[in-house]
């Protein structure tokens, strides 16, 4: 039963990553998604700090404030401030990733954090901690059900604002035309990429979160041509490598969000490969077909 | 804590002295590599380096079963190199764009770094433990032999980079120019990743692998608000990234409970903070008070320019103009114009009378040469531009608030002190 939870888990993770990674790599936002997900720390400090426990809606407001937060720190500091892109997010998330340790060591009595469950999370504990009925049944993992909830509410997310994210994302012009607050949508889009840091964090580790968040969408961009193929190959992609990691971690014994991730990168790999072998074939029939003609 | 603080500075503790010198040579180590990572926009690449060193450590260890320092290093090294060539790779030989790149392979190669390091850590050698503070960086319990080795590289990538100053500044600004002029620009690349590589194996002991990005790009983004100079920069860079590793040991030391590497960061970025906000020309406040500055010159010219145009037409240069006049030259709202006028008389250029304000005589001055401005800059566009007349009144508005008196006395040469402008009206001079 503990495999098919672990299993599940991961899926629900790479399902709700994936689907907003496709966003985040169409608006080249890729990096802004692996800051978020560093940089909401000291949100989720602060909501520990604040509620005492790990309430999981305080840390989702934590996480969300920060997440929005970062995303404006880092246009301030590109727009006002005049400093390049990837410097401005650079600067961000680094600065406040110390501010959350620094925060975790200064009430060290009072937040039952590490950075180290942080980085990379034990998504092999997800099954001991399980919710029991008053009745006395129990009802499986409380990690499944935070995650599962917060995959429904991406859904939901995605599916009204489909045509918003789609346009903000291909023409952010042709949006602001349309009536369409490309701002918003953006803050919205990030609110999101944090709440599904957050409610990953405790399973799987910040790591786990950006590489599900990146390289199974990054895969299904090699091989779509459309958005919601993309999308759909992309929550493929997850679930396959959320089995497939599973087992690889098994055999080696090893850390199974570690594992998951080198698996989407052999995904990758692979169909890189493919890719870059078929279009050699290509060019190597036209340039025949040229020469013929 | 105030003991403790006094007691940093005795330097009694020779490992207190170790530590401090090693932080300040990893710190401004980093710096001047990051600089000039900066400045080809790959900030982030130190990002991906900084994960993907974790994997090569862990190889290493399980192909040797010893924690070498050496080989240890070497593992890094590879790992760290093997990433930038991926990240190129990918970028040129696919679709997909720098930033999902650089993404992909950090969280990929990190994660197949943990893998490694779980896989280690059951397996049982006793050797292993220590491995993981690869990860997080443990500055102040540095022993001495590490902060020998580290420094020591530290200093060669600092020898190295102002060795190759000239060569590396060309292939950052100007690398097609590099490659004209005949320099070895794939080899100076690889210098260069080489020593970012090796900025990156050392930096990672002060501060871990998440923060290490800061203390590449963190101390440039504050310096580049000082100067324009690339030497100076990397002076300034090289100082600040130096001393916030300093102060992190010292915090650290005062209050043991403290992590050095997050507030080595966090020293690092109120010097960005600093810079970004408040320094002078380049800061973001700095900028607004030159804006703010600059709308003012040019509301306070367009009224002065305003008189003039109204005493011209009514021939009465000595009279006072009231708002409701001044309005239907230039519709600023009755506020702005009050304000401007109160400005325009504390400056000297008005004066004020029962029924409105007049132009004291340096107004005067002043007025018809923005207006002779205006009239010279329609002038030249109609005659040498063959712009229509119809068509020139905008720019020449925009123009005249930065006309210099050496370009006004080229425009009066070049078309001979003409009398008048395209619309046949009077260009006054003094």
């Amino acid at each position: 039963m503990s495999d098919f939870y672990i299993i599940l888990t991961g899926t629900l993770v790479a399902i709700a990553c994936g689907i907003l990674g496709c966003f985040l790599i169409l608006r080249k936002m890729a990096m802004v998604g692996d800051a978020i997900s560093h940089a909401i720390l000291p949100g989720i400090v602060m909501a520990f700090l604040w509620s005492g426990s790990r309430d999981s809606v305080t840390m989702l407001l934590g996480a969300g404030t920060l997440g929005v937060l970062t995303t404006i720190i880092i246009e301030f500091l590109h727009k006002k401030g005049q400093l390049q892109t990837d410097a401005s997010i650079g600067v961000t998330f680094t600065w406040l990733f110390a501010l959350g340790v620094i925060l975790i060591s200064a009430f060290t009595g009072q937040v039952d954090l590490d950075q180290e469950c942080v980085l990379y999370g034990e998504i092999a504990y997800v099954p001991l901690d399980t919710i029991i009925l008053s009745s006395g049944r129990d009802i499986g993992p409380k990690a499944l059900y935070l995650i599962g909830s917060v995959l429904i509410f991406v859904i939901l997310f995605v599916s009204i604002g489909f045509k918003q994210l789609e346009i903000t994302s291909f023409d952010p012009e042709y949006a602001v035309a349309l009536g369409i607050s490309a701002t918003l949508w953006n803050y919205l889009l990030m609110a999101f990429v944090s709440f599904t840091t957050v409610a990953s964090f405790e399973s799987v580790g910040a790591i786990l979160v950006v590489a599900f968040l990146i390289a199974p969408a990054a895969t299904a961009y090699l091989i779509s041509k459309k958005l919601k193929t993309m999308i759909l190959l992309t929550c493929l992609i997850g679930f396959i490598s959320a089995i497939l990691g599973y087992y690889l971690a098994v055999a080696l014994n090893a850390s199974i969000a570690g594992a998951m991730a080198t698996v989407c990168g052999l995904i990758f790999a692979i169909v890189f490969t493919y890719i870059r072998i078929m279009s050699k074939k290509v060019t190597k029939v036209t340039n025949l077909e040229s020469a013929k003609a | 804590m105030w003991e403790n603080a006094l007691s940093f500075f005795d330097f009694d503790d020779a490992n207190v002295i170790y530590v401090s010198l090693g932080t300040i040579i990893l710190g401004a180590g980093a710096a001047v590599v990051g600089a000039f990572t900066f400045f080809r926009k790959k900030a982030l690449i130190g990002d991906a380096i900084a994960h993907a060193i974790l994997p090569g450590v862990c190889l290493a260890f399980i192909l040797s079963g010893t924690k070498n320092y050496f080989l240890l290093i070497t593992g890094a090294f590879f790992t760290g190199w093997l990433s930038i060539i991926a990240v190129d790779y990918i970028v040129k030989k696919s679709k997909i764009k720098e930033d999902t790149a650089i993404g992909l392979i950090l969280s990929v190669f990190f994660g197949v770094g943990i893998m490694l390091l779980t896989y280690i850590q059951q397996s049982g050698n006793a050797a292993q433990t220590g491995l993981d503070s690869f990860l997080f960086g443990k500055a102040a319990s540095m022993l001495v032999q590490d902060v020998i080795v580290f420094s020591v590289i530290s200093i060669i990538v600092m020898i190295m980079i102002f060795l190759f100053y000239k060569e590396l500044k060309l292939i950052t600004y100007d690398k097609d120019f590099a490659q004209s002029v005949g320099l070895p620009v794939k080899w100076i690349e690889f210098l260069l990743s080489s020593l970012t590589v090796l900025a990156v194996v050392t930096g990672i002991q002060a501060v871990g692998v998440v923060l290490m990005a800061a203390l590449l790009i963190t101390p440039t983004a504050a310096a580049k608000y000082w100067s324009g100079s690339l030497s100076i920069i990397l002076i300034l860079a090289a100082a600040i990234g130096g001393f916030s590793g300093v102060s992190g040991a010292f915090i650290s030391y005062i209050a043991p409970n403290m992590p050095t590497g997050p507030w080595v960061v966090m020293v690092l970025s109120a010097f960005a903070i600093i810079s970004i906000m408040f320094a002078p020309r380049k800061g973001y406040i700095s900028r607004l008070w030159q804006q703010l500055k600059n709308r003012r010159q040019i509301q306070d010219e367009n009224i002065l320019k305003a008189f003039h145009q109204i005493a011209e037409s009514e021939n009465s240069f000595d009279e006072s103009k009231s708002i409701e006049k001044l309005r239907e030259k230039r519709y600023y709202t009755i506020r702005l114009m009050k304000r401007i006028l109160v400005r325009l008389k504390r400056n000297g250029y008005l004066k004020r009378s029962k029924e409105g304000y007049y132009l004291s005589d340096y107004g005067q001055r002043k007025a018809a040469r923005l207006v002779k401005l205006h009239r010279l800059w329609e002038l030249y566009l109609t005659e040498y531009l063959r712009i229509a007349p119809d068509h020139v009144h905008e720019d020449a508005d925009t123009i005249e608030h930065l006309i210099t008196p050496e370009l006004e006395k080229k425009l009066e040469e070049k078309l001979g002190y003409p009398e008048v402008d395209p619309h046949n009206s009077k260009i006054p001079y003094d």
